[in-house]
């Protein structure tokens, strides 16, 4: 199986940018832990048995809509409230996917679907960051960004967090509440690149707040997170404005410009 | 121990797994209009902010919603200037939790 290449600019051993890949994994890593770690006990104030909280990391792989979950969960929202939250939540790895595709289409399809599940923020962030410098790509850099970054970190972390989160007698005491709101609130502020996302984000929340209270929140946050993003589109030029030199560098920018900034990263 | 929600996390994996997927194993979505993706980019901001106001500002009060004001508010303004100035999204988590725990200990909240 050969490697696709794809113009790049720049052409690193593929040796030396796997070493740097592997120390940006291990970055990540430590962060990523560190989130599963307040996921899992999060999960287990909100109700969740070790079971449950482990399911969602390794069925879900989606911190945001994980943490989101457990509030949701918690507030007794019903289950297609938080299934449309997720999927919601988790539209943007469309643009990490198509990004990555010019890249893979070479492989073969159940590989691509294995890897697809694997995608987050930082494997999408680390692969094409190793497939530029090296111009083309390497399975095997995409499965140390995907794995080692992220993907064990969060999932033994969460079964630590899980663990020990039974032993907590009254979370609250903690401020573990405010775990949610903070995080999501945090990844909303490293999303904000710029005045579209400014506007989406503030008129999110300030559509969220008053149909929360005058219909329920539920209704509020989708309704926000709808309404929000029509909001941030209408704030600047048109998109075709803003097209780059072609098609492939115009979804690419739209899916960096999607991804969370490096140094916040760690949350699936 | 309970394995309720395990059906709820299947649900949301279901619901995940082809927004990762779709691309890949269906090029075409690579050709997707300007206007959608951008819309797309958006969604991230809008929902997780949708998130967190609801969530601290929008309580429960006898089965109905409620306008609610607390410590939470100061935590998470507290998290958002700290991810803002340091990027730093475990730092903003850390400070607003303990300023939570430690208002509640003191009696303050």
């Amino acid at each position: 199986m050969s490697a696709q290449a794809l113009p790049s600019g720049t052409s690193a051993s593929l040796a030396a940018s796997r070493r740097r890949l592997l120390v940006e994994s291990a970055g990540i890593a430590i962060s990523s832990g560190g989130f599963g770690l307040v996921y899992g006990l999060a999960a287990r104030h909100a109700g969740f048995s070790p079971v449950e909280a482990v399911a969602m990391s390794v069925l879900v792989f989606a911190g945001a809509s994980q943490f989101a979950a457990v509030g949701l969960v918690s507030g007794g929202l019903a289950w297609p409230g938080v299934v449309l939250v997720t999927a919601l939540l988790n539209a943007r790895h469309l643009l990490y996917s198509a990004a990555l595709a010019p890249w893979l289409r070479h492989l073969g399809r159940g590989r691509r679907a294995a890897m697809a599940y694997v995608l987050t923020d930082e494997s999408f962030a680390l692969s094409i960051a190793h497939f530029q410098r090296i111009g083309h790509d390497d399975e095997v850099g995409y499965w140390i960004g995907a794995i080692a970054s992220t993907w064990i970190p969060w999932n033994v972390m969460t079964l630590v967090g899980a663990a020990l989160g039974g032993e907590v007698a009254d979370p609250s005491r903690f401020g573990l509440d405010v775990v949610f709101p903070a995080a999501m609130a945090g990844l909303a502020v490293g999303l904000v690149t710029g005045r579209r996302e400014l506007v989406a984000a503030v008129a999110g929340a300030g559509v969220a707040v008053p149909l929360g209270l005058a219909i329920g929140p539920t209704a509020g946050i989708v309704a926000g997170g709808l309404v929000g993003p029509l909001a941030g589109m209408l704030a600047g030029p048109r998109p075709a404005a803003e097209a780059g030199p072609g098609p492939r560098a115009t979804l690419l920018d739209d899916a960096r410009a999607a991804v969370d900034p490096p140094d916040e990263a760690g949350l699936p | 121990m309970s394995v309720g929600l395990v059906a709820l996390a299947a649900l949301m994996g279901a619901v995940t797994y082809p927004s990762r997927a779709t691309p890949l194993l269906a090029p075409w979505v690579e050709r997707l209009p300007a206007g959608a993706r951008l819309y797309l980019r958006l969604v991230g901001p809008a929902v997780l902010s949708a998130l967190a106001a609801a969530d601290v500002m929008v309580g429960t009060a006898g089965g109905h919603p409620v306008f609610h004001v607390g410590i939470e508010w100061l935590a998470v303004a507290a998290s958002v200037i700290l991810v803002a100035w340091r990027r730093n999204l475990f730092l903003g988590l850390i400070v607003g939790v303990v300023l939570v725990a430690g208002a509640r200990a003191l009696g303050l909240a």
